[in-house]
């Protein structure tokens, strides 16, 4: 009786959140005995944009790459679109992952291919188009992320950082994707390539009904692209029983939020960590 | 939820802490236990993975197999680059065979009997190991350093994201690679060898072609080619399994593709050595029950 009015719970709770596309619950991941991530609750709504924040080592790369499936939780779920993905077998985990896209921090192109078969990797991989249709997408996507025609028959080594990463970004929406995670997309990138990159994060929301997550340490990135910032914070420094999440809320907010740490971290300012790191951190 | 995850996260640091405080610190002896106990425990989990890792690639071969780009590059780069190398070591092993053996079979009047000692010797053995030797340096360790070289710029993660299995897309065409062609690399060891000791033999140190060639073909059978070539496709197999694992699990930086590469070929030769010793055993033991009287060069 009670396992019955559970699942009529489970149910009515799904049903009120259609609109999510991920929930993230009770995650926690330990690696050799070390706790990088515990218990955390999230849910992202379809067409938000979430920057997700924090210092080197707070476990940022670990929670988007157990987002997207690289990493399987320790404890808890990820579910998109209600299915969880540590309980879908590696077949339709690969059909769940068309729907998502990545862009790695150092674009993570293929280097034995072309910029042409980089991009078009995913469409090959999943067959859904035929070779002309192949290389009119490939192309729209190149000139989209602003880059000409020539850059299809180069390799990745011939590219600069920032053409390398705009390739990323054309990969990982070839496919049109509802999800598209990106990983420190300006780190490494001067501000001008860095202020074009945020304007592609943009510029992709517009164009596509897309659900993003940026993780990223770039103050001005967060605050440009994202309607939501989440600040995560590394588990050794936390205080018993304290939550990982010091922060999450719009980005309009982080000047005047309540916990002096993320003020610090908003600002930039060292504050007390140099004595603290002296002391052994 | 939070509680037992409480328990199963803290014991680390309450452990060390009550090592620090208790009164007794534990003695060489213990920690030299520790220490072995930590060896073996690690030397066995790594073989449960690579026997996962196996696993993993047949089934993948057996289910679909990779696409032809994928696997004619592997072909080319496995066989036909490592043909001129193999050729040629292949000749010099077996010139050597006839400076190594000439003044012994001298002293006793059985120079004659050289064809058949090199050419059994090349068949049955240093054929195929010395083409699995070049193999796994020239193509083992560069199978380690890319495939490490992919995960570190994580360009194997990018193929997961992408609904790609990286061991379908990258390992079965090397695996394939190296076991389809390794046995063509051995023959061409073998007959270079062949060749390379005829020469030395009959031309430069002057013995009797028709001796040499008679007691070559009269020693060497089909058996002794075919039980080389037989074990020549175990060694192509953990070649590419070794490699690929030492390339798939490569830590980070240039230091440790660096380290994936050596371990490759260095776990390599020691598995192609070991398998080697097993393989002869079995094959004796075959060659025997079918050929009783068995067969003696002197």
């Amino acid at each position: 009786m009670n396992g019955l009015l559970d699942r009529e719970m489970e149910k009515a709770h799904e049903t009120n959140d259609t609109d999510a596309l991920l929930r993230i619950e009770h995650l926690s991941v330990i690696f050799n005995k070390q706790e990088v991530l515990r218990d955390l609750n999230l849910t992202i709504q379809r067409g938000q944009t979430i920057a997700i924040i924090g210092e080197s080592g707070c476990g940022k790369t670990v929670f988007m790459k157990t987002l997207v499936g690289l990493i399987r939780p320790t404890e808890g779920r990820v579910l998109f679109d209600n299915r969880s993905l540590s309980e879908t077998s590696p077949t339709d985990l690969a059909k769940i992952r068309r729907r998502f896209g990545f862009v790695f921090q150092n674009a993570a192109l293929f280097d034995s291919m072309t910029i042409f078969d980089n991009i078009a990797f995913p469409l090959h991989q999943h067959e859904v188009a035929s070779a002309s249709d192949v290389r009119e997408r490939v192309m729209k996507r190149l000139s989209e992320v602003g880059l000409s025609k020539d850059v299809a028959k180069k390799y990745p080594a011939e590219l600069s950082g920032g053409m390398r990463k705009r390739v990323g970004l054309a990969r990982a929406l070839i496919l049109k994707p509802e999800l598209v995670v990106y990983d420190e997309p300006t780190t490494g990138l001067d501000p001008i390539m860095s202020d074009v990159i945020n304007e592609l994060i943009l510029d992709t929301r517009r164009r596509y009904p897309v659900t993003s997550v940026v993780v990223t340490h770039d103050m001005h990135t967060a605050r440009k692209v994202a309607d939501r910032v989440l600040m995560l914070y590394p588990r050794r420094r936390l205080r018993d029983g304290e939550s990982q999440v010091l922060f999450d809320g719009p980005p309009s907010d982080l000047e005047h939020a309540a916990d002096r740490r993320v003020r610090q971290f908003v600002r930039g300012e060292a504050g007390e960590r140099l004595s603290e790191m002296a002391e052994g951190d | 939820m939070s509680e037992p995850l409480a328990e199963t996260a803290q014991p680390v640091p309450r452990g060390s802490r009550g090592l620090q405080e208790g009164a007794a610190e534990p003695g060489v002896f213990v920690l030299w236990i520790t220490s072995w106990g930590s060896a073996v425990v690690d030397g066995v989990s790594t073989v449960g993975d690579i026997a996962i890792f196996a696993h993993r690639m047949c089934v993948w071969m057996f289910t679909r197999l990779p696409r032809r780009g994928t696997i004619l590059i592997n072909f080319y780069q496995v066989g036909v680059l490592s043909l001129p190398v193999v050729a040629l070591t292949g000749t010099f092993i077996g010139m050597v065979l006839a400076v190594q053996s000439f003044y012994q079979f001298h002293e006793i009047g059985l120079e004659n009997r050289l064809g058949a000692v090199i050419n059994m010797s090349l068949v049955r053995e240093l054929g195929p190991v010395l083409a699995a030797t070049m193999l796994a340096g020239r193509v083992g360790s560069a199978m380690a350093a890319v495939l490490g070289t992919m995960r570190v710029t994580e360009q194997i993660d990018a193929l997961t994201t992408m609904g790609a299995d990286p061991i379908h897309y990258l390992v079965v065409p090397r695996f394939l690679a190296c076991i389809l062609l390794i046995p063509a690399l051995t023959i061409m060891a073998d007959f270079m060898g062949i060749v390379g000791g005829y020469f030395y033999s009959v031309i430069i140190l002057g013995i009797d072609h028709a001796a040499y060639l008679h007691n070559s073909r009269e020693f060497v059978g089909g058996f002794d080619l075919f039980s080389g070539i037989f074990k020549s496709i175990f060694f192509g197999g953990i070649i590419a399994i070794v490699s690929c694992y030492q390339g798939f699990n490569c830590e980070a930086g240039a230091e440790g593709v660096g380290k994936a590469a050596t371990s490759a070929f260095v776990y390599s030769f020691v598995m192609i050595l070991a398998i080697d010793l097993f393989l002869n055993i079995g094959l004796d033991a075959v060659y025997y029950a079918f050929y009783p009287q068995g067969s003696s060069i002197l």
